[in-house]
C-alpha cells in the first residue's frame, strides 16, 4: 500500500524545472489571493453604501462574487484545474446540485 | 515503509505516488461532497429562519462589518499561507512547509478566538443566544458548526505538525498533509457563503 | 509474519478485523438478529389488530412497537443486510484483496452496531421512540420518555457508520479495480453498489442535520421546530425527506443488483441490455434526489409543488421498467435452473411490478389526498420493501452462502422457506390495499367493528405467521447447513460469470493469490467460453501486502455509545454527572482517534511461500 511506484532519480535540470513549474504555480495562487480580497472588499462595500444602490441589485451581486471566489479557491487552492481531478470534480458538483436543490426548496417551500 | 528522500528521488505529486495516497485524496473529495449538502441543510435551515427574531435583535441591528472583514482576512489569509505550505511540500522543503503550516494554525486561531468573543458580545449586548429564537438556534447552528469545523482543522494540522515535525517528508506522511490543508480550504469556501448570506445578506436587512 | 502462523481466538479475531470477509459475517449476524427482532415487533402488530377492539398492545406501547418494528428494519436489518453483501462481494467481483479503507470498514460497522443497540435499549430504559419512524418534529418533541432521545443518538451515531461505508466503497469501486475492468465490463451488482453508494453520500448529510436539529431541540432548549419563537416543523418534514427518499433507493437499487447477478447466472445466458440496466441505474439514482416532496403531498406546498413532485415520481418508473423487461428478455430462451435464488428472483419480478404501479397511483398528487395516511400506502411500501429489499436479501444469502462460508445452504429448506414466506407476504399485504381504499388509517392501534375490516385484518395477521415460520425455517437451514452440509466448490453453482466465482469458497485471506486480468464482461464467462475457463494473472505472484487489524474501530463506537447517554440525560448541561458522561465517551472516542492518527500502521505482508501452501482455506 505505501510502496513508491516511481523510483525515478531526477537530475538537476529536472528540479530546477518542476521548481520553476512550482513557483509559476505559486504566482498563479497569489494572484487569486489578490483577486479574493479584492471580491471580498467589493462585497463589503456594497453592503455598506447600499443605501446608494438598488436594494434588489445588493443581494444578488455579492452572491454572485462569493461564486466567483468559490471558483477561485476550487480551481486554484484546491488544484481542481490540475489533472487527476475529474472524478473529484464530478462528485463536487454532484454535491453542489444536491445543496442547490436544498437551498431551493428551503427559499420556497417553506412557510407558516 | 522507512524510505528516505531526497529531493531528487521525491515524487513530483508526493500525496497521489502511493496507492494509499490515491485513495485518501480521493476519499477526501467524495468526503467534501458530502459535506457540501450538510452545510446546504445548515444554510436552507438558517436562510429559512433568519427572519423569526421573536421580537429581540435582528442581525441589523447586531452585526458589525469590521469584525466580519478582520474575521475573514484571517482565514482566507489562512488559506494562502497553506497553499504556501503545500508548494514548499512539493519542493521538498519540511521545514518551510511546517512554518507555513505553522502560521494557518496562529490565523485560524485568531479567527476562532474573534468568533468567541463576538458570540459573547451577542449573548451579553442583546441576550441573543442559540435558545432565544429560530433565528438565533439557526445563526448558532449554522456558524458555530463552521467555527467547529475550523477547531478540528487546527487540532488536525497541529498534529500533523507535532508528529512529523522530526521525520522529514516520506510518502506516508505528504499525503496527509495535502488532505489537511484540502480540509482548510473548504473550510475557507464554506466561510464565503457564511460572510455573504449571513453577515452581507443579514446587514443589508 | 505469514497469517498461517498466528490463530486468533475467534470472538478477539471478529472484534478486530479489518477483513472484508469477515465484516460481511458480521453485518449480516448483526442484521439478521436486528430483522427477527423487527419481524417480532411485526408480529406484536398483527396479533393487535387481527380482530377489532383488541387490548393486546394499545395506546402508545403500540406506538413503540410500530415507530420501532419501521426504524429497526429500515435501518438496523435492511441496510446491514446490504452491507454485508456490499462487503462480501464488491472486492471479490473487481479483483481487489480488500476495501479502500479497511480500518474504516470496520470502523463503519462497529458503529452501525452500537447505535443499533442503543436505539433498543430504549425498551429497558423508560421507553422506545413512539413518533412513527419518521419522528416528525412535532409530534416527536413533545414525547414524553427519552424514546425519542434513543431514536435521534441511535441513529446519528449508526448514520456516520453508513456514510462512513458509501465513501469506503466508492473509492474502492472507483480505484481498485482490476487491469481490464473498465466501469462498462463491471458486474451490475457492482454498479448498483457505486451509485447506492453516492446516494449515501448525498443523502445522509440531510439526515445527520434533521437529526441534529431535533436533538438540539429537545435536548438543548433550541427553537428550530418550537413555533412560539419563530420555528417551523417543516423544516424537518424537507430535511428527513430528502434523506428519506434517496434511502429507499438505497434499499432497493442493491436487490436489483443481486437479482442482475442471479438471474443471468441460473438462464445461462449474459444479462439482456447491460448498458440500459446501467444506465437506468444512475438515472433512478438521480431522480431519486428530485421526488422527495411526494411524501409531503398533503401538507399545503401548493399545486405547483405538487405537480411537479407528482410527475418526477412517475418518470422514476420508467428506468425502473426498462429494468422489469430487461430482466424478463434475459429469462426468455434461456436454460431455466430454479435454485433457490432463482426462486426469490422469478417471485419478485410480479411483487415489485405490484408494488412499483401502486407507486404510481399514488405519486398522482389529487390521488394521494385519499390514500395518504392510510393503509394504502402500508400496502405499496411493504410490496416494494419486502418484495423488492426482502426477497433480494433472501436471494443474495443463498446465492452467495457459498463464496461466504463454504457450503450451499440446504434447497429443500431453502424451497420451503419460500414458498411459505412468499405466500405469507401476499397473504398480509395483498389484502392491505383493500382495507386502505375502505379507510383504514395507518399507525392507528385498533379498528371498530362493523366497519368491513375485520375480515381483511385477520387475513393479513395471519400471512404474518407464515412469514415468520418462513423465518423460523430459514434458521433451521443455516445451522443444518453448518452442520451437515457439504464443502462448496469454488465455481459453487457450476454457473458463475463474474470473479468471485474464480476462486475458492471461501475465499482466502487474501482473495486472489494474483490479481486477474478481465478481458470483457462477465469476466469469467469469458473465459470459459473463450479460454481454460481460469483467469489470467495480471502480476506475478508476490508477497502480498494485507492491512492490520486493530481493536480501535471498537474503541471508537464504544466511546460514542457512552457519551450518548451523557447527551440524553445532560439537562441542558445542568446534570454534571451525565455532562462528565458525555465529556468521558468523547474523550475515548477522540483519544482513540488520536492514537489511530499518531501511531504508523503499515500493516504486514503474506509471503509468497505462504501463499502456495495456504490451499482452499483461509
Amino acid at each position: 500500500m505505501g510502496t513508491n511506484t516511481n523510483s525515478h532519480q531526477r537530475n538537476q535540470v529536472e528540479i530546477k524545472y518542476h521548481r520553476r513549474k512550482h513557483a509559476e504555480e505559486m504566482k498563479q495562487q497569489l494572484i487569486s489571493f489578490a483577486l479574493m480580497i479584492i471580491l471580498t472588499l467589493a462585497s463589503f462595500a456594497a453592503v455598506l453604501y447600499k443605501d446608494k444602490m438598488d436594494p434588489y441589485f445588493t443581494v444578488p451581486f455579492i452572491l454572485l462574487l462569493a461564486v466567483i471566489q468559490l471558483v477561485f479557491q476550487l480551481y486554484y487552492f484546491m488544484h481542481m484545474k490540475n489533472k487527476g481531478h475529474s472524478t473529484p470534480a464530478f462528485f463536487l458538483y454532484s454535491g453542489v446540485t444536491v445543496a442547490v436543490i436544498t437551498l431551493l426548496t428551503f427559499l420556497t417551500l417553506i412557510w407558516l | 515503509m522507512n524510505q528516505k528522500f531526497t529531493a531528487e528521488t521525491f515524487p513530483h505529486n508526493p500525496e497521489k505516488a502511493t496507492e494509499e495516497g490515491k485513495n485518501k485524496f480521493l476519499a477526501f473529495w467524495l468526503f467534501l461532497g458530502g459535506e457540501t449538502v450538510l452545510f446546504a441543510s445548515l444554510f436552507g435551515t438558517f436562510l429559512a429562519l433568519r427572519n423569526s427574531t421573536a421580537g429581540g435583535a435582528s442581525a441589523a441591528e447586531m452585526f458589525e462589518p469590521k469584525l466580519v472583514f478582520i474575521a475573514t482576512m484571517l482565514l482566507l489569509t489562512s488559506s494562502l499561507t497553506s497553499v504556501y505550505a503545500m508548494y514548499h511540500m512539493k519542493n521538498f522543503e519540511h521545514k518551510k512547509m511546517m512554518l507555513w503550516l505553522g502560521i494557518t494554525v496562529l490565523l485560524g486561531l485568531g479567527f476562532l478566538l474573534l468568533e468567541i468573543y463576538e458570540f459573547r458580545h451577542y449573548m451579553h449586548e442583546y441576550h441573543f443566544t442559540i435558545k432565544s429564537s429560530a433565528f438565533g438556534s439557526s445563526f448558532y447552528t449554522l456558524v458555530g458548526t463552521h467555527g467547529a469545523h475550523v477547531f478540528v482543522g487546527l487540532l488536525w494540522i497541529t498534529t500533523l505538525m507535532l508528529r512529523n515535525g522530526g521525520r522529514g517528508l516520506n510518502l506516508y506522511n505528504a499525503p496527509k498533509f495535502y488532505i489537511a490543508s484540502l480540509y482548510w480550504h473548504f473550510i475557507d469556501v464554506v466561510w464565503i457563503f457564511i460572510f455573504t448570506v449571513v453577515y452581507l445578506m443579514g446587514m443589508v436587512g | 509474519m505469514s497469517s498461517v502462523a498466528k490463530k486468533k481466538p475467534l470472538l478477539w479475531d471478529y472484534l478486530t478485523t479489518v477483513d472484508h470477509k469477515k465484516i460481511a459475517i458480521l453485518y449480516l449476524i448483526a442484521g439478521g438478529f436486528f430483522f427477527l427482532v423487527g419481524g417480532m415487533e411485526a408480529l406484536f402488530i398483527r396479533i393487535q389488530l387481527i380482530k377489532p377492539d383488541n387490548t393486546f398492545l394499545v395506546g402508545d406501547a403500540y406506538n413503540q412497537v410500530l415507530t420501532m418494528h419501521g426504524t429497526t428494519m429500515i435501518f438496523l436489518a435492511a441496510m446491514p443486510m446490504i452491507f454485508a453483501f456490499f462487503n462480501a462481494v464488491v472486492p471479490l467481483q473487481i479483483g481487489a484483496r480488500d476495501v479502500a479503507f479497511p480500518f474504516l470498514n470496520s470502523l463503519g460497522f462497529w458503529l452501525f452496531f452500537v447505535g443499533g443497540v442503543f436505539l433498543n435499549l430504549s425498551w429497558f430504559l423508560g421507553g422506545a421512540p413512539d413518533a412513527g419512524w419518521t419522528s416528525y418534529a412535532t409530534l416527536a418533541l413533545h414525547s414524553k420518555s427519552h424514546g425519542v432521545d434513543f431514536y435521534l443518538l441511535g441513529l446519528q451515531i449508526s448514520g456516520i457508520g453508513t456514510l462512513a461505508g458509501g465513501i469506503n466503497f466508492l473509492a474502492t469501486i472507483i480505484n481498485m479495480r482490476a487491469p481490464g475492468l473498465t466501469y462498462m465490463r463491471m458486474p451490475l451488482f457492482t454498479w448498483t453498489v457505486f451509485v447506492t453508494s453516492a446516494l449515501i453520500l448525498f443523502a445522509f448529510p440531510a439526515l445527520t442535520i434533521g437529526l441534529a436539529l431535533l436533538m438540539f431541540d429537545r435536548l438543548f432548549g433550541t427553537a428550530f421546530f418550537d413555533a412560539s419563537l419563530g420555528g417551523n416543523s417543516m423544516i424537518f418534514e424537507h430535511l428527513f425527506w430528502i434523506f428519506g427518499h434517496p434511502e429507499v433507493y438505497i434499499l432497493v437499487l442493491p436487490a436489483f443488483g443481486i437479482f442482475s447477478d442471479i438471474i443471468p447466472a441460473f438462464s445461462k445466458k449474459r444479462l439482456f441490455g447491460y448498458s440500459s440496466m446501467v444506465f437506468a441505474t444512475v438515472l433512478i439514482g438521480f431522480l431519486g434526489f428530485m421526488v422527495w416532496a411526494h411524501h409531503m403531498f398533503t401538507d399545503g406546498l401548493g399545486a405547483v409543488a405538487n405537480a411537479i413532485f407528482a410527475v418526477a415520481t412517475m418518470a422514476i418508473a420508467v428506468p425502473t421498467g426498462v429494468k422489469i423487461f430487461n430482466w424478463l428478455l434475459t429469462m426468455w430462451g434461456g436454460q431455466i435452473r430454479f435454485t433457490t435464488p432463482m426462486l426469490w428472483s422469478v417471485a419478485f419480478i410480479p411483487s415489485f411490478v405490484l408494488g412499483g404501479v401502486t407507486g404510481i397511483m399514488n405519486a398522482a398528487a389529487p390521488a394521494d389526498y385519499q390514500f395518504h395516511d392510510s393503509y394504502f400506502v402500508v400496502a405499496h411500501f411493504h410490496y416494494v420493501i419486502v418484495g423488492g429489499v426482502v426477497f433480494g436479501l433472501f436471494a443474495g444469502a443463498h446465492y452467495w452462502w457459498p463464496k461466504m462460508f463454504g457450503k450451499i445452504l440446504n434447497e429443500t429448506l431453502g424451497k420451503i422457506t419460500f414458498f411459505l414466506f412468499f405466500i405469507g407476504f401476499h397473504l398480509t399485504f395483498f389484502i392491505q390495499h383493500f382495507l386502505g381504499l375502505m379507510g383504514m388509517p395507518r399507525r392507528y392501534f385498533t379498528y371498530l367493528p362493523g366497519q368491513g375490516l375485520d375480515t381483511g385484518n385477520m387475513i393479513s395477521s395471519i400471512g404474518a405467521m407464515f412469514m415468520g415460520l418462513a423465518t423460523i425455517v430459514m434458521l433451521i437451514n443455516v445451522v443444518y447447513t453448518a452442520i451437515k452440509g457439504k464443502k462448496a466448490a469454488g465455481d459453487a453453482w457450476g454457473v458463475g460469470r463474474t470473479l468471485e466465482w474464480s476462486i475458492p469458497s471461501p475465499a482466502p485471506e487474501y482473495n486472489f493469490a494474483q490479481i486477474p486480468y478481465v478481458r470483457g464482461l462477465d469476466a469469467l464467462w469469458v473465459e470459459k467460453m473463450e479460454g481454460d475457463g481460469k483467469m489470467t494473472p495480471a502480476e506475478p505472484l508476490g508477497d502480498i501486502h494485507m492491512p492490520n487489524s486493530s481493536i480501535l474501530p471498537f474503541v471508537m463506537s464504544v466511546g460514542l455509545f457512552i457519551a450518548a447517554f451523557g447527551a440524553m440525560y445532560n439537562d441542558q448541561l445542568k446534570n454534571h454527572t451525565a455532562v462528565g458522561v458525555l465529556i468521558l465517551g468523547l474523550f475515548i472516542t477522540f483519544g482513540s482517534m488520536f492514537l489511530r492518527s499518531w501511531i504508523d500502521d503499515h500493516g504486514f505482508h503474506i509471503h509468497k511461500e505462504d501463499i502456495a501452501d495456504e490451499g482452499v482455506e483461509a
